[in-house]
């Protein structure tokens, strides 16, 4: 089942939730809306859901959505066909869990039910799919915050919904069981292939677990693509701020030779420290501080020229091998850079002598592949 | 997995660490002065009551029950009860429901409203009625027989008392009850949110299913409490039905206005043995809610129980 979402406004009064946005999303494909907070990817997907409405809803000319080229924007949520899972659960609290997965088969119209034998079969058959057999006669509050969470999704999954949406799934959970869940999830939307729609605020996650991730920002999308593509040629400033980290550097001195007021992008695991004096077009840099714990080691670094901090991800065996101390002068080297000339994307690799032909006045160090 | 650490956790509870307590002496001294205080204000009052009913004997306590004016007091309390208790449950879930789980304007005014009747003194609600309905009141004039031109002859042809008798007094308590159970409510639906109501709608239940199975289980304990709360206040409340009244015994007299009509005469045996129905009712609604609680309790240890057996085997 494809979802398509079309020309989508919300305001909240004076607050613009969403502003004219389109999205689509293939069938039986697991989808990130990525974004910080108030960026409009909940709405956006409470609105697919049914549980909000566009603005100007009725007009001919307000948002609509479809579901497999079927306009649902005038549809309850409850005959969309939409397993909803929410932020913080949203259990019934009154209810076990076995009633809690059962509810979505008891209420429909009568002659559609299964019978009760039927019922408890199939809340047999999630409660082991979620992983949860036994605690059937358990009330929500009796259960950790993970398994609470997948009590939710079993409850969604009982109707056999033709798109999970999810509502940061994962986000009142702690670090490790988060990892679990996520990794569960996805080994369950591989068995399931149930078109599924998730909101997330942490990059890691939407990186990790989706298919395709929606980059929003401001009411708006930002970028639409796999997740190596989105990561590795962001289409704005915000993009690539915003998933992993970053060094944003000033790139009007001396040996980054630029003709216009620009910023450069480094990304931390992109930054070589050397040891050698040997080239003098190199970047000069003093180390501040060095963080060895881990499998990489971060080093936080001074320009020699402008006095900007950046940082470094360095192996630790690199690290090692360079044996670096806080005050030490070093020469650094970018292996990647990226650019947006007039907000678009350019990509600046070394190595490929991009950067000259994307940067007009600007002449590659010599010794190109080296340094900037 | 996370589930049996949890459910272990439920059932042992570390003993508090020794330097972690208050010194002896303060421990007893604060106990002291809360059960001292409980005592002056609660207990003895409560137990004068019955000393005071009882002093001439269980003879001259049902006596003073079985008096034709005490039945018709009973009565009339409990008429007036049976009505402004229901009106107002239904009222209090409607507004709470409303004001907790949607936006609308106006909406604190509505709360404002609900509040009234705590805010303004229980006479002058009474006074109101008196102002509006009574016979020289707004609409007092319409209400005795004659020849109205804005009511149909069903109207014109009957005299309609409002004050002084039983109508005003229902009116007046389901005046002065009103904001119980809506107050009980409202802040406990606030916090609850509409996610659970939401993910009902999503699962495909129709808005009277979500009520039925979501929203009323969930306030269930809430509305219980609130309705305790209304019943308690409508059968002893003395202000406002006091003035809508007219104390005409027998006839527009209530528990409470009997108990001072008694007190008044003198008669503090049958004052009070009177008034101990009252007590009783306020005593017994504290028992039953303790064990609405109590019970509740167990059905839920009961369940975490019988999963900690699953585990062991």
């Amino acid at each position: 089942m494809s979802i398509e979402a079309r020309n989508i406004s919300k305001h909240f009064g004076a607050f613009t939730a969403l502003d004219g946005v389109d999205l689509k999303v293939g069938t039986g494909r697991l989808t990130a809306l990525l974004g910080p907070s108030g960026s409009g990817k909940t709405t956006l997907l409470r609105i697919i859901a049914g549980l909000e409405f566009p603005d100007a809803r009725g007009d001919p000319t307000a948002g609509r959505v479809f579901f497999h080229g079927e306009d649902v924007s005038d549809m309850a949520a409850g005959r969309r066909g939409v397993g909803f899972v929410f932020q913080h659960y949203a259990l019934f609290r009154h209810m076990t869990v076995f009633d809690n997965i059962a509810f979505g088969l008891t209420v429909g119209p009568r002659k559609n039910r299964l019978p009760r034998a039927a019922i408890a079969d199939r809340v047999r058959e999630l409660l082991g799919l979620i992983q949860l057999d036994g605690l059937g006669r358990r009330l929500p509050d009796q259960l950790s915050g993970g398994q609470r969470q997948r009590v939710a999704l079993a409850r969604a999954l009982a109707v056999q919904p033709k798109v999970l949406l999810l509502d940061e799934p994962f986000g009142a959970l702690d670090a490790q069981v988060r990892k679990d869940l996520r990794r569960w999830l996805r080994q369950l939307h591989e068995k399931l292939h149930v078109t599924t729609v998730f909101v997330t605020h942490d990059q890691e996650e939407a990186l990790e677990l989706a298919d395709e991730v929606v980059v929003m920002n401001q009411a708006r999308i930002q970028q639409v693509g796999p997740p190596q593509e989105v990561y590795d040629r962001p289409a704005s400033p915000f993009v690539i701020e915003f998933l992993g980290n970053v060094n944003r550097l000033a790139a009007g001195d001396g040996r980054l030779r630029p003709t216009d007021q620009s910023v450069l992008y480094v990304r931390p695991h992109d930054v070589d420290i050397q040891r050698d004096h040997a080239d003098d077009h190199a970047l000069r840099a003093r180390i501040l501080h060095v963080f060895s714990a881990g499998n990489y080691g971060r080093v936080s670094l001074q320009r020699a020229d402008n006095g900007e901090h950046f940082e470094a991800e360095v192996a630790r065996d690199r690290l090692h091998d360079l044996g670096l101390k806080q005050g030490d002068e070093v020469s650094v080297v970018f292996r990647h850079v990226r650019m947006f000339p007039q907000g678009k994307f350019a990509e600046a690799d070394v190595s490929d002598g991009l950067l000259a032909t994307t940067r007009p006045g600007y002449t590659p160090a010599h010794g190109a592949g080296e340094n900037i | 997995m996370a589930g049996n650490v949890s459910t272990l956790a439920y059932v042992a509870q570390p003993r508090q660490r020794r330097s972690l307590r208050d010194p002896r002496w303060v421990r007893g001294a604060l106990i002291g002065a809360a059960l001292l205080f409980v005592t002056l204000f609660l207990v003895v009052p409560l137990a004068v009551v019955f000393t005071e009913a009882l002093r001439k004997g269980p003879g001259a306590y049902f006596a003073a029950l079985a008096d034709r004016d005490a039945l018709a007091a009973i009565r009339l309390t409990l008429l007036a009860a049976s009505i402004a208790v229901p009106l107002n449950l239904i009222f209090g879930l409607a507004a709470s429901w409303a004001i907790a789980k949607f936006e609308f304007r106006g909406k604190a005014l509505l709360i404002a409203l609900i509040e009234l009747p705590f805010a303004v003194s229980p006479v002058i609600s009474g006074l109101v009625y008196v102002l509006l309905f009574g016979a020289q009141g707004w609409f007092g004039p319409y209400l005795g027989a004659g020849d109205h031109r804005w009511l149909g002859p069903w109207a014109n042809a009957h005299d309609i008392q409002i004050i002084f008798a039983v109508p005003g007094i229902v009116l007046a308590t389901v005046f002065v009850t009103f904001p119980f159970v809506a107050r009980e409510l409202i802040p406990l639906m606030q916090a609850q949110g509409r996610d659970e109501e939401l993910a009902a709608l999503t699962l495909g239940a129709t808005g009277w299913q979500t009520f039925r199975r979501v929203t009323l289980p969930n306030v269930k304990w809430g509305l219980f409490y609130g309705v305790v709360l209304c019943n308690a206040r409508a059968m002893g409340e003395f202000g406002a039905v006091s003035v809508v009244s007219g104390h005409i015994r027998g006839e527009t007299n209530t528990i409470p206005l009997h108990v001072e009509i008694l007190y008044n005469e003198y008669n503090l045996q049958a004052a009070f043995a009177v008034a101990s129905l009252l007590t009783l009712l306020a005593l017994v609604t504290l028992v039953l809610k303790n064990l609405v609680e109590l019970r509740h309790r167990r059905a839920r240890e009961a369940a975490a129980a019988s999963d900690l057996r699953q585990f062991a085997t």
